[in-house]
C-alpha cells in the first residue's frame, strides 16, 4: 500500500487560511499565542515567518520549520496537522503489572511531551545539576527549536488483556488484531507492543531525542520493543500543496485526506461519540506497517511496467490515460491489478484511511541489498472498514506485491487529544 | 572490564589527591613532644595521648604482648590513613603519617586478625576532611569492608584456580573458572579504580592495544579462559600465567582496603556494575569462550545490590520513592536471574549461548529497569 487514492474526496477547502482547524492543527493565531506565552518560538515568531498550518501548506520555510505546534487540542496533534519531514516511532511493552504506575508513567510521559512539544527540555534540563548524577534531559536537543515536534500516543491490544489492567472490558471492537494477509512475513520484533508513540519533527534530532526520553522515563515500567526512523514523508496532510515521492520513485499521497477537511476526517478519521468506545471519542486507529521493497530488482524493471504496477505516470503522477496528477482517475483504464486501481475507495466499498507514512533506509543487509522501504501509517475511524477491506484487496491481486513485503505489523487505538495543563494521555480511558 | 575510563571511584582518588596537594601547604606540627605512644598488647591498645595537632604526626608503637600485632590509623570510613604490619611481640616500630584534622582510630590488631582494639582519636587545627554524616561514614565503612571481604575471599578461589591449571587439569580449571571471578566482580568499580590491575588480570583479547603482543602481553583471567576452552590445553605458558594472576590479585587485595570511597562513589560504582552487565554480560561479549556471564552477571547485581542496601538508610529520607523503586527493580532482576539457575545455593547458570534473543532481551529490559533508577542515587544519597 504505497499510492495515494483511498481518499474518496478531493481535498476540501475551509476558505480560510488561518481559521483553527480541528486535528491540533494550530491556526496562525494559535501559533503566535504560543510564543505570547513564553515558549521557545524564538525567531521563527519574531520574523513572522510562521507556518501557515491552517492553509494546509507543507512548504514550510526554514525559519517556520522551527515553531511549535500546540500540543493540547481535541484530537491529539501528529494525525491531521501538517506532517513534518522527520519520524521516529517508537513501540513498547509494559513491563509493569500495577496499573497505578502505569498511570503514573503516561502522566510523566504526558507532561514530558508538553515540555518538547515546545522546544523545552524535561525535567531539570540537560546541564547545571548535582555533578554526582545524570542531567535529567539528555540534551542532545538543547538550543534546538521545537521544530514542530508532535508526539502521538496509541494504546496496543495488548493492554486490555483479560487480569492485566481491569481495562479488557474498554477494549474497542474496532481495535482488531490483524488477519495474517498473503505474502506477510512478519518479524515478531519489528511487530506489536502495548503503547505506542510517533514522533514527527523537522529535525531528525529533534524526534530521536523526544523518543529517547520517554524510553528513559520508561525504564521499569516499560521497555523499547522496537522503533523505526523515517524520513521524506510519503503522504501529506495537505495534498492540495505538494505531493512527495516514496522509494520507487512515485509521487504518493495525492489524493489523501486533507487535515483541513473536517467532513472526511470526521466520517474516516475521528472516532465519533456513537461509535462504541466512549473514551476513545475524538481518537481514532492508527495501524503501521514495515513495507520492505526489492529496491533492486524494482530499479531493473522497465518503465513502462512500473508506471502499470502503479497505474500512474512517473513524471507527472497523472493516472491512466489522463495528463494531470490531480485529475479524476479513470479506474477501468488501469490494469485490473494496478496498485492505485485497488487501494481506490472505488474498490472497496469507499473504504478510505488517512495515510502519514515516511520512508526509511535502515543500512543494508547482510546480503548488500538496500533495507529500505515505506513505514507505513494508516489512520481511520475503524480498521475493519479502513485498512482490512483495503489490504486484503491488495495482498491478494497488487502487481506491486512482487516487489514489496510487509515486514512488520502494529496496530493501536489513538486517544484524543489532551485538553489542557490538567489533562493525561489516557485518562479518558484509565481515569 | 573497561580500559580507559576514569571510574567513579578512580575520580574520587583524583579529587582526594587534589585536596591533599592543597593541604601540604599547612605547616607540619611534627616535633618530639606531639609524638603519640602506642602500647599494644593482646588485649589492649593503649595511646598516649588522643588529640594531636593535624600535620605531620608520629606514632611510636611498642608490642608488649605475646602476639605479632599490627596498627592502623584509620579514617571514621574505615579508610586507612597509615599501617604498619607485622610488629613483633617485644618490638618497636615508628609510623609518620600526613594527618588532617579530623577524627580517626588508631586500631591494634593482636595476632593481626579480626577487627583490632579501636582509640579514638581527633587530630584538631584547620583544614580538615569536609564533614561527612555518621550514617555517611558507616555506610562506607561497611562498604570497605565489604571489597575487603570479597578480595580475601576470592584469593583462596583463584588459588585453587591457578592449582588446577598448573596441575595441567582442564576440566578442573572449567570448573574453578568463574567462580574465581565472583569476588572480583562484586567489586568492579573499586578494582578497576587501581588503573594498573584490571588490565593485567580481566582485559580481554580486543583490550590489548596496538603493539601489544597477544602472547606475550594479554594476561589475566580471559586469557586462560581462551586456553581452556577453545584450545582446550595447557601449556608451560598458561601454567605461568597462573602464578601472574595470583600475584596480581594479591596486589589488588593489598590495595583495595586504601581505595578511596565516598558515598556517591559507592553509588555511581553500583551504577557501573550494571553499566557492566549491560555492555559485556548482556551481549555475551565477556566470557565468549565460557558463556559463563551469567555468572558474572550474578555477581554484578549482588556488588550493586550491595551498595545500595548500605546507602539506603540515607537515600530513604532524601528519595522514598526512588528507594521503592530501586527495592522493586532488585528483586524483579533477582529472580529473572533465578530463571538460569536450578539451585540458588550455588553459582552454577545457564551457559549464556544456551539463552536466546528473546531471553536476552528480557534480561537487559531487566538490566535498564533497575540501572536508570540506580543512576539517580548518587544525587539522592547528596541531597
Amino acid at each position: 500500500m504505497t499510492e495515494s487514492d483511498s481518499a474518496a474526496q478531493q481535498p476540501g477547502q475551509d476558505g480560510d487560511g488561518g481559521a483553527p482547524v480541528s486535528g491540533g492543527a494550530p491556526s496562525r493565531r494559535a501559533v503566535l499565542g504560543w510564543g505570547g506565552a513564553g515558549f521557545a518560538i524564538g525567531a521563527a515568531a519574531a520574523g513572522g515567518a510562521v507556518a501557515s498550518f491552517g492553509g494546509g501548506s507543507d512548504m514550510v520555510s526554514a525559519a517556520a520549520a522551527g515553531a511549535a505546534v500546540p500540543f493540547h487540542g481535541e484530537h491529539q496533534a501528529g494525525i491531521a496537522s501538517a506532517v513534518q519531514d522527520r519520524l521516529h516511532f517508537a513501540a513498547f511493552d509494559v513491563k509493569t503489572k500495577d496499573r497505578g504506575e502505569l498511570v503514573e508513567l503516561l502522566k510523566e510521559w504526558t507532561v514530558a511531551a508538553r515540555l518538547m512539544t515546545a522546544g523545552l527540555p524535561v525535567g531539570d534540563g540537560g546541564f547545571g545539576g548535582l555533578p554526582e548524577a545524570p542531567p535529567d534531559d539528555t540534551g542532545e536537543a538543547l538550543g534546538l527549536k521545537a521544530s514542530r515536534l508532535t508526539l502521538t500516543i496509541g494504546f496496543g491490544p495488548g493492554l486490555f488483556a483479560k487480569g492485566r489492567f481491569g481495562l479488557e472490558g474498554k477494549r474497542p471492537e474496532a481495535l482488531v488484531d490483524l488477519e495474517l494477509f498473503p505474502g506477510d512475513n512478519l518479524d515478531p520484533a519489528r511487530s506489536g507492543g502495548d503503547l505506542c508513540v510517533q514522533a514527527c519533527a523537522d529535525d531528525p534530532q529533534v524526534a530521536v531525542h523526544a523518543i529517547r526520553q520517554l524510553a528513559r522515563i520508561g525504564f521499569g515500567r516499560t521497555a523499547m520493543r522496537w522503533s523505526q526512523l523515517g524520513f521524506g514523508k510519503t503522504s501529506s496532510t495537505t495534498p492540495d500543496e505538494q505531493t512527495p515521492r516514496n522509494m520507487m520513485g512515485f509521487k504518493d499521497g495525492t489524493r489523501n485526506i486533507s487535515g483541513t477537511d473536517r467532513a472526511a476526517l470526521d466520517k474516516h478519521v475521528w472516532v465519533g461519540a456513537g461509535d462504541g468506545s466512549d473514551w476513545l471519542t475524538g481518537g481514532s486507529y492508527l495501524v503501521a506497517r514495515r513495507i520492505r521493497m526489492n529496491i533492486e530488482t524494482w530499479d531493473r524493471t522497465p518503465l513502462q511496467e512500473q508506471e502499470d504496477i502503479f497505474g500512474r505516470d512517473k513524471g507527472e503522477g497523472a493516472p491512466v490515460g489522463k495528463s494531470k496528477e490531480r485529475d479524476e482517475p479513470f479506474l477501468k483504464a488501469m490494469k485490473p491489478e494496478a496498485h492505485v486501481r485497488l487501494a481506490h475507495p472505488d474498490t472497496n466499498n469507499g473504504a478510505t484511511i488517512l495515510r502519514r507514512g515516511y520512508s526509511f533506509t535502515d543500512g543494508t543487509d547482510g546480503l548488500g541489498r538496500l533495507d529500505a522501504g515505506l513505514f507505513f501509517l494508516a489512520y481511520q475511524r475503524d480498521i475493519r472498514k479502513g485498512f482490512v477491506p483495503i489490504q486484503r484487496n491488495l495482498a491478494r491481486s497488487d502487481v506491486l506485491n512482487e516487489y514489496i513485503q510487509h515486514v512488520g505489523s502494529a496496530v493501536f487505538a489513538v486517544p484524543p487529544g489532551v485538553r489542557d495543563k490538567d489533562d493525561w494521555w489516557g485518562r479518558t480511558l484509565f481515569g | 572490564m573497561r580500559p580507559a575510563r576514569l571510574t567513579a571511584i578512580a575520580a574520587a582518588t583524583v579529587a582526594a589527591a587534589l585536596t591533599a596537594v592543597t593541604g601540604c601547604s599547612q605547616k607540619s606540627a611534627a616535633g618530639g613532644d606531639d609524638v603519640i605512644k602506642v602500647a599494644a598488647s593482646d588485649s589492649a591498645c593503649e595511646v598516649s595521648r588522643t588529640e594531636f595537632p593535624s600535620g605531620k604526626v608520629q606514632i611510636d608503637v611498642e608490642n608488649k604482648g605475646s602476639k605479632v600485632t599490627e596498627v592502623y590509623v584509620l579514617f571514621p570510613d574505615a579508610r586507612i590513613v597509615t599501617e604498619r604490619e607485622n610488629i613483633g611481640p617485644g618490638t618497636k616500630a615508628s609510623i609518620t603519617a600526613e594527618i588532617k584534622a579530623g577524627d580517626y582510630e588508631i586500631v591494634c590488631k593482636p595476632g593481626m586478625k579480626g577487627d583490632g582494639i579501636a582509640q579514638k582519636v581527633k587530630a584538631t587545627g584547620k583544614g580538615g576532611e569536609e564533614k561527612r554524616s555518621p550514617e555517611m561514614d558507616a555506610a562506607v565503612s561497611a562498604y570497605r569492608g565489604y571489597v575487603v571481604t570479597q578480595a580475601e575471599e576470592t584469593l583462596p578461589k583463584a588459588q585453587a584456580f591457578a592449582d588446577a591449571v598448573k596441575a595441567g587439569d582442564v576440566e578442573a580449571a572449567k570448573k574453578l573458572y568463574a567462580p574465581s571471578r565472583i569476588g572480583w566482580e562484586r567489586t568492579e568499580p573499586v578494582a578497576e579504580s587501581f588503573g594498573d590491575i584490571d588490565p593485567k588480570v580481566d582485559v580481554r583479547e580486543d583490550g590489548l592495544e596496538a603493539g601489544q603482543d597477544l602472547e606475550k602481553d594479554w594476561t589475566g583471567w580471559h586469557r586462560l579462559e581462551k586456553a581452556l576452552w577453545v584450545d582446550g590445553k595447557i601449556t608451560d605458558r598458561e601454567k605461568q600465567l597462573a602464578d601472574t594472576l595470583i600475584a596480581d590479585l594479591t596486589d589488588w587485595q593489598k590495595k583495595v582496603g586504601q581505595a578511596e570511597i565516598t558515598p556517591t562513589s559507592i553509588a555511581n560504582g553500583a551504577k557501573e556494575l550494571l553499566d557492566e552487565v549491560a555492555t559485556g554480560k548482556v551481549t555475551g561479549e565477556e566470557e565468549r569462550y565460557s558463556h559463563t556471564d551469567l555468572v558474572d552477571f550474578k555477581a554484578n547485581v549482588e556488588g550493586a545490590q550491595q551498595a545500595y542496601e548500605l546507602l539506603k538508610p540515607i537515600a530513604v529520607k532524601n528519595d522514598p520513592e526512588l528507594v521503592k523503586q530501586l527495592d522493586t527493580q532488585f528483586a524483579a532482576l533477582t529472580v529473572l536471574l533465578d530463571k538460569y539457575r536450578a539451585d540458588k545455593t550455588t553459582y552454577e547458570f545457564t551457559s549464556y549461548d544456551k539463552v536466546g534473543e528473546p531471553e536476552r532481551k528480557e534480561l537487559s529490559d531487566g538490566v535498564n529497569a533497575l540501572a536508570e533508577p540506580l543512576s539517580k542515587l548518587a544525587a539522592a544519597v547528596t541531597k
